[in-house]
């Protein structure tokens, strides 16, 4: 069980916050065009469904496995976007619910001097990132 | 849904499963196999020669592979070995469809069975 990086996009796309805990493969472009690449993605992945679906979707989140990871999705009711990417066995969607309400509301979300669009330079939110992830039952003892 | 928005949304699929392999954080990755949403799944097999079969079902079925894969034999008995059917076009071979339509009917009944 490993979570191996997450990126957050606000609604008007921009990269907010990348984290990485686990890389094997490293990134061949920059982390911008990285950010793009995904929200493109995720973007259209999510346009693709809503169109192909045989009900309506209520649920703002879905997921991708390929054979060597899974990616996560979930869209906040704000319109911020959590892609996470983990193992094949993981489950993250409370984990992914949990870093919005209870780390980027408290620390991004309720600080007066951040900015929406800008990117997340706050040590604090790091911090308190990395702790809630290290607590999920997802870390493993791989990302140590 | 028309033709043409059927192959529009086939041809949206075909980047989407090369960038999910271009943004792996582990090496060889393949490209998308499921996509799970909450009403529905996608499943995508692609063979050795890049042809991809999308199967679409409820979040609750199991076995699907095993449909894909029988719809992939369908495929290469009844439309690949068909000397009147040029690659790359829509499929209108007869008993491709009537033998596909059996198998999704005996997928419906009896559940998969091993063959």
């Amino acid at each position: 069980m490993t979570i191996y990086n997450l990126y957050m996009f606000d609604k008007t796309g921009s990269l907010v916050y990348y984290g990485e805990w686990v890389r094997k493969k490293p990134a061949t472009m920059s982390k911008e065009e990285e950010g793009k690449l995904v929200y493109g993605m995720i973007f259209s992945l999510r346009s693709f469904l809503l169109k192909i679906s045989p009900t309506d979707i209520q649920d703002n989140s879905f997921c991708y496995r390929t054979s060597k990871y899974k990616l996560n999705y979930y869209e906040s009711p704000t319109g911020l976007k959590l892609v996470m990417n983990t193992d094949l066995n993981s489950s993250p969607k409370d984990l992914l619910k949990s870093i919005y309400a209870q780390i980027y509301v408290e620390y991004v979300a309720k600080n007066p001097l951040s900015l929406p669009g800008e990117y997340i330079n706050s040590e604090l939110f790091a911090q308190k990132l990395n702790q809630l992830v290290s607590m999920s039952p997802i870390y493993s003892q791989r990302n140590l | 849904m028309s033709t043409n928005e059927k192959m529009f949304l086939g041809s949206m699929f075909y980047p989407l499963y090369a960038i999910a392999s271009q943004i792996s954080p582990e090496p060889h990755s393949s490209g998308i196999q499921i996509i799970e949403a909450e009403n529905f799944k996608l499943h995508c097999l692609q063979t050795l020669t890049g042809v991809k079969f999308i199967l679409i079902t409820d979040p609750k079925f199991v076995g699907v592979d095993i449909v894909l894969r029988r719809v992939y034999e369908i495929y290469s008995d009844y439309v690949l070995k068909n000397p009147f059917y040029a690659l790359e076009m829509p499929i209108r071979c007869d008993l491709f469809l009537e033998n596909l339509k059996l198998l999704l009917e005996e997928v419906e009944k009896f559940g998969i069975s091993y063959k």
